[in-house]
């Protein structure tokens, strides 16, 4: 697909979509459109639904007790939420990427394979390809590529955040989900995972929590601003941080409250 | 919440901008009871003086970069530092003005009997109270003031045109004194310079609470 195909196409479309835990309002009839091969970040104070919304985007609020979810969310006009729909094959084309780096205690080979292997690769050849392909995507290949059997756990921090990129990138993704995928991380670390994520939405279309607006402001296209479960304002990303239309968002990215 | 700490910074900020403010708005005045009086030595202060107004633009432009690094601040926070960043290269060229003119009071010396007979403090004062008007109006947020300043630069601009006419009136009779006309002239230049520097400022206060400047969206 040529640039401007990717443009404006809606690849999420979230629909009236509520959220209870037990008897806590998490999220409040939120609609909410992701663009394809585009960065939104989500923004918000603790608390806001902002994780909760990300969470629902592949279903990893399914494992929580007393979770009750109404509503839609639509990825690529397909209900993730509909009947029939395979979690895991879901989980494979959302992948997901988590505030602290959390390598499986393997080598760094078997951590990008775990996920092709669960769904069936088996051949050494087709795993070396992906290994290397998803490493180098994920921009690490250099500095591992001559310690493949050694432990995740022996890498930096930000070599082991990059690592666990390139264990999402592995299951082909369309979408990958980032809780706060830097606020582990120092500056320098920080800086490698943002240019990652600029060109990884050549390819992929991403999803990013994060607390520090900043980085929002560098990295995003589109920026959503939750409140106590609502999404507030969802904007182009230069919009919301010259002039956001309502005052709630204007006040928190101020550092006014939150 | 408030950001405490941030709204006094702002606080401070605003503060050193008024005093700025009110020290080239003196400087003006001065130079024109210079004009007014013959008065020598205050032209000399004026234009030693000049170096303190040069001395607060540093500090703020100072405090405003440091604003910046240690706030980091967005949407009309960053605007308004920004803007006070503009604001103070036209406080600066105001003052400039001011020397210019105690210059020229220097330079026309003894033959100054006309000085009662032309416009000039007249059209001071209305320039003067532009650039207050244009400070209270950034400090203030007050837009309207700031749309109010601009459209007094129209007074300023018919006081100019009515000098020349009086400078031709008093003159045509008296070729050997047109250096003096000139200078005369010159004087109403700088102030309708000065007029326009309150303007831009004006239009830098409309871009700090509406992101527009010049009807052009910057921010």
């Amino acid at each position: 697909m040529n640039e401007v195909e990717t443009q404006n196409k809606v690849k999420i479309h979230t629909k009236n979509l509520d959220l209870f835990y037990g008897d806590v309002h998490a999220l409040k009839d939120v609609n909410l459109d992701i663009q394809s091969h585009n960065v939104t970040a989500l923004i918000g104070p603790s608390g806001c639904g902002k994780s909760t919304y990300l969470k629902t985007l592949n279903r990893m609020n399914d494992t929580i007790d007393g979770v009750k979810i109404t509503g839609d969310v639509f990825l690529d006009n397909e209900n993730v939420y509909g009947k029939g729909v395979d979690v895991t094959i879901l989980r494979k084309k959302v992948g997901m990427v988590f505030q602290s780096p959390n390598p499986f205690p393997m080598s760094i080979y078997d951590n990008i394979t775990y996920g092709p292997r669960m769904h069936g690769v088996k051949k050494r050849i087709e795993l070396d390809e992906i290994v290397e392909k998803s490493l180098k995507g994920a921009a690490i290949w250099d500095e591992v590529k001559d310690r493949m059997k050694k432990s995740a756990l022996s890498l930096s921090g930000g070599q082991q955040q990059r690592l666990c990129i390139a264990r999402a990138l592995a299951t082909q993704p369309d979408v990958l989900l980032m809780d706060e995928p830097t606020s582990a991380l120092d500056p320098i670390s920080t800086t490698k995972i943002e240019e990652l994520i600029a060109e990884l939405k050549k390819n992929y279309s991403i999803v990013i929590v994060t607390h520090n607006m900043q980085q929002a402001a560098r990295i995003s296209d589109d920026t959503a601003f939750f409140l106590l479960g609502e999404l507030i304002e969802n904007h182009k990303t230069e919009t919301i941080f010259s002039s956001p239309q309502d005052k709630r968002t204007e006040d928190y990215i101020t550092g006014r409250f939150g | 919440m408030v950001r405490t700490k941030f709204e006094k910074e702002m606080d401070r900020l605003h503060l050193e901008l008024i005093e700025m403010g009110s020290f080239v708005e003196t400087a003006i005045d001065d130079s024109i009871k210079a004009f007014k009086n013959n008065d020598l030595d205050l032209c000399k202060t004026i234009i030693e003086n000049d170096k303190q107004a040069n001395d607060m633009e540093k500090r703020i432009e100072s405090r405003c970069l440091w604003l910046i690094v240690r706030e980091q601040p967005i949407a009309s926070d960053l605007r308004k530092i920004t803007t006070a960043l503009k604001m103070i290269t036209d406080m600066e060229r105001i003052g400039d003005h001011a020397v210019d003119i105690a210059e020229l009071v220097i330079r026309i010396t003894d033959e100054n009997t006309f000085a009662d007979s032309i416009h000039i403090p007249q059209m001071s004062a209305v320039a003067i109270e532009m650039v207050r008007n244009a400070v209270t109006a950034y400090v203030n947020y007050d837009l309207p003031l700031a749309h109010a300043t601009e459209a007094k630069d129209d007074i300023v601009d018919e006081y100019f045109n009515l000098i020349k006419h009086e400078l031709v009136e008093i003159f045509k009779d008296q070729p050997q004194n047109m250096d003096n006309a000139i200078d005369f002239l010159l004087i109403a230049k700088y102030l309708e310079r000065i007029a326009d520097h309150a303007v831009n400022i004006c239009e830098w206060v409309h871009f700090s609470q509406t992101g527009e400047h010049k009807n052009t969206l910057i921010f």
